[in-house]
């Protein structure tokens, strides 16, 4: 199944995502299908949410688009480069310098303080400590933690630790936000402050790629794909080319 | 950002992979300790083992050197009711090299006849315990290590003179009721008067003499009939001779026919100081290996548990984008760090461990210091091997999988 953005025959700098036949069958005894072979854009600046119910396949989709997982068939273009089938170390790279994630349980580093674990999504890109210091108070600010930037995570409220979460991607400046389910552990007061933060990420330009089972939290995207026991369509945009 | 950064692989600075290692050793400090706990132990039942096994070997040196190694005693081979010694033993055995004195001495036979009495405080028969009455030359005497706390030693004028003096044991002279010499006190042996010239508080060897009076050679074989008693000469020489003087001694005694006397020599002090050394330090290298390995299986169990309870963080440093290397690199310097903390706090421990045991014996703390310089070391190899393991461990598992728990 191939599905297509909006408007038609984007440019290869345009796209940031193209799935041909990506899926993934964890082997056996018996092999599990979790995701059906699926093609699919993502173009840039856009914002996509992922809906389906438990167990539909969605965390091994964002796993796979985020290459934490290997897909067991297909093709995964990422900024025009073939990701699918690079050796753990390349994806690591990849990772380092174009992938940030937003989790439901925010993986935040308790012991450590805000600013040290948002300087810790710039660790691995080789940048030099006074370097990524300065950039991470500048995104601490902006996502309103400037008061508690050494505090430590373990001591912060929900909604005060995804926002560090989220500026621990912001200060990546990646290519493609990947967020599964980020208000899953969030009220629904701080789930607005959260949604609201994301959409800024959006008008910032960066392009966002949300999981969630919630409706309300996936109308705040552009474009919504639904997955179904391992199954992905977009409601009303299926591709002639299927 | 340029496409050419973009398309660099993840890089971690060897300063950041310090400097997040230490983190995780520092700013967790009670987990750290337990982690450490098992190298701890091991670190310091290595130094203290090793410690104990120097001050113990050192000790046990002094010992033999003191006294026990300085002792040769001289019987006859195969009594047969003659004298075997000849009448200047002393003056034959000090002119040998490495002995310091030397001398004959037997416990005279007392038939009821001698009686030892002080005529000035008590009558005949009122002794309330049999005296021993013991014949020493001076230089047996002398190689009894004697303490006096009055008085003097009787010397070969009063041996060879034949002359009527006395020195009495402590305990001896309590029982005569005799505390002083310089009233002149007298004993009486049969009917014989000698002069108490001296009253031993102590000897080092021969304690008999405290509970006795001794009398020269040359006066008891006179006035008591002893050519019967069984004879020993007693040397006390210097340290490390005994074996020598144990070989020397009959053959300047009896060089006629010196196999007539037995030398009783202590065991070889070198053998013997080599064979205990030897027996102390394999058990105790035997007890620290095994102390060091049960802190190396303890140090990898604690990292195991800690590698699964942190498999979250590990599974965002590389959806951050860690590389497998990465990983092992920052947990097996982070174990290595945590056993450079137990080597050096095991070795506090077992030094303090040395010290106590040390005072509390009263012995002298040896230590080597390179043994001190030693346990960071260990505790750096142990940690290091340790962590090795669970860092590969943690390192191969898929991040999805680390993510998802």
């Amino acid at each position: 199944m191939t599905i297509a953005p909006d408007d038609a025959a984007p440019t290869n700098d345009d796209v940031v995502v193209e799935a041909d036949g990506l899926a993934r069958v964890f082997p056996g005894p018996p092999p599990v299908t979790a995701l059906r072979p699926c093609s699919f854009t993502i173009r840039r600046g856009e914002y996509v949410a992922i809906t389906g119910a438990s167990g539909s396949g969605k965390t091994t989709l964002l796993s796979l688009l985020g290459l934490l997982d290997i897909p067991s068939a297909g093709r995964y273009l990422l900024d025009g480069v073939d990701v699918a089938g690079l050796s753990d170390r390349r994806r690591s790279a990849v990772r380092a310098r174009r992938i940030g994630f937003v989790f439901q349980a925010f993986h935040l580093i308790g012991y450590r303080t805000v600013l040290d674990n948002v300087e810790l999504g710039l660790l691995y890109q080789g940048i030099p400590k006074r370097q990524r210091r300065t950039r991470a108070l500048a995104v601490v600010e902006q996502v309103g933690l400037g008061h508690r930037r050494h505090a430590l995570c373990s001591r912060l409220s929900g909604g005060e630790k995804q926002r560090v979460a989220i500026a621990r991607t912001l200060v990546r400046e990646p290519s493609l936000v990947l967020c599964d389910e980020p208000t899953g552990n969030l009220d629904s007061g701080t789930t607005a402050q959260v949604l609201s933060l994301i959409d800024e990420l959006h008008r910032a330009g960066l392009t966002i790629v949300v999981i969630t089972h919630d409706p309300a939290i996936a109308a705040h995207a552009q474009r919504n794909l639904v997955i179904s026991d391992g199954v992905l369509i977009e409601p009303g945009r299926v591709d002639a080319t299927t | 950002m340029p496409r050419h950064d973009r398309d660099s692989p993840s890089r971690l600075r060897i300063r950041d992979t310090i400097s997040e290692a230490a983190a995780a050793v520092a700013q967790r400090p009670i987990r750290t300790l337990l982690t450490a706990l098992g190298t701890i132990l091991g670190v310091g039942a290595f130094v203290t083992t090793t410690g104990l096994a120097e001050t113990a070997r050192a000790q046990v040196s002094s010992r033999f050197d003191a006294l026990k190694a300085t002792e040769v005693r001289i019987q006859d081979a195969a009594p047969d009711g003659t004298n075997s010694f000849p009448d200047d033993v002393d003056l034959r055995l000090e002119a040998l090299n490495g002995v310091y004195h030397a001398g004959l001495y037997f416990t005279i036979p007392d038939t009821g006849a001698i009686q030892p009495r002080n005529t000035a405080t008590r009558p005949v028969g009122t002794v309330s315990r049999p005296i021993a009455v013991i014949a020493a030359t001076p230089g047996a005497v002398e190689a009894s290590l004697p303490v006096l706390s009055t008085g003097r030693l009787y010397d070969q004028f009063h041996e060879t003179r034949g002359e009527h003096v006395a020195l009495i044991g402590r305990a001896a002279a309590s029982q005569l009721g005799i505390a002083r010499v310089d009233n002149q006190p007298s004993v009486f042996l049969a009917d014989t008067a000698y002069s108490v010239i001296g009253i031993i508080d102590d000897v080092a060897r021969n304690p008999d003499l405290l509970l006795a009076i001794v009398i020269p050679v040359t006066t008891a074989e006179t006035d008591f009939p002893a050519d019967s008693v069984e004879r020993q000469v007693i040397i006390d020489t210097t340290p490390g001779a005994a074996q020598l003087i144990g070989h020397q001694a009959p053959i300047a005694l009896r060089p006629q026919q010196p196999e007539r006397l037995q030398a009783l020599v202590p065991p070889d002090p070198q053998t013997l100081r080599n064979q205990v050394e030897s027996d102390v330090q394999s058990l105790f290298y035997a007890l620290s290996g095994l102390a060091l390995l049960i802190g190396a299986v303890a140090i990898t169990n604690a990292t195991l548990l800690n590698i699964i309870e942190r498999r979250p963080e590990i599974g965002l440093r590389r959806a951050l984008g860690a590389t497998r290397g990465h990983i092992t690199r920052q947990i097996t310097l982070e174990a290595a760090l945590t056993g450079t903390l137990a080597g050096i706090l095991g070795a506090t421990i077992g030094l303090i461990a040395v010290i106590t045991v040390s005072v509390a014996r009263q012995w002298t703390p040896t230590i080597e210091p390179a043994l001190l310089l030693a346990a960071p070391a260990i505790g750096i190899a142990t940690g290091t091997l340790a962590g090795l393991i669970p860092a590969l461990k943690a390192s191969r598992t898929p991040p999805a999988e680390t993510l998802r728990t």
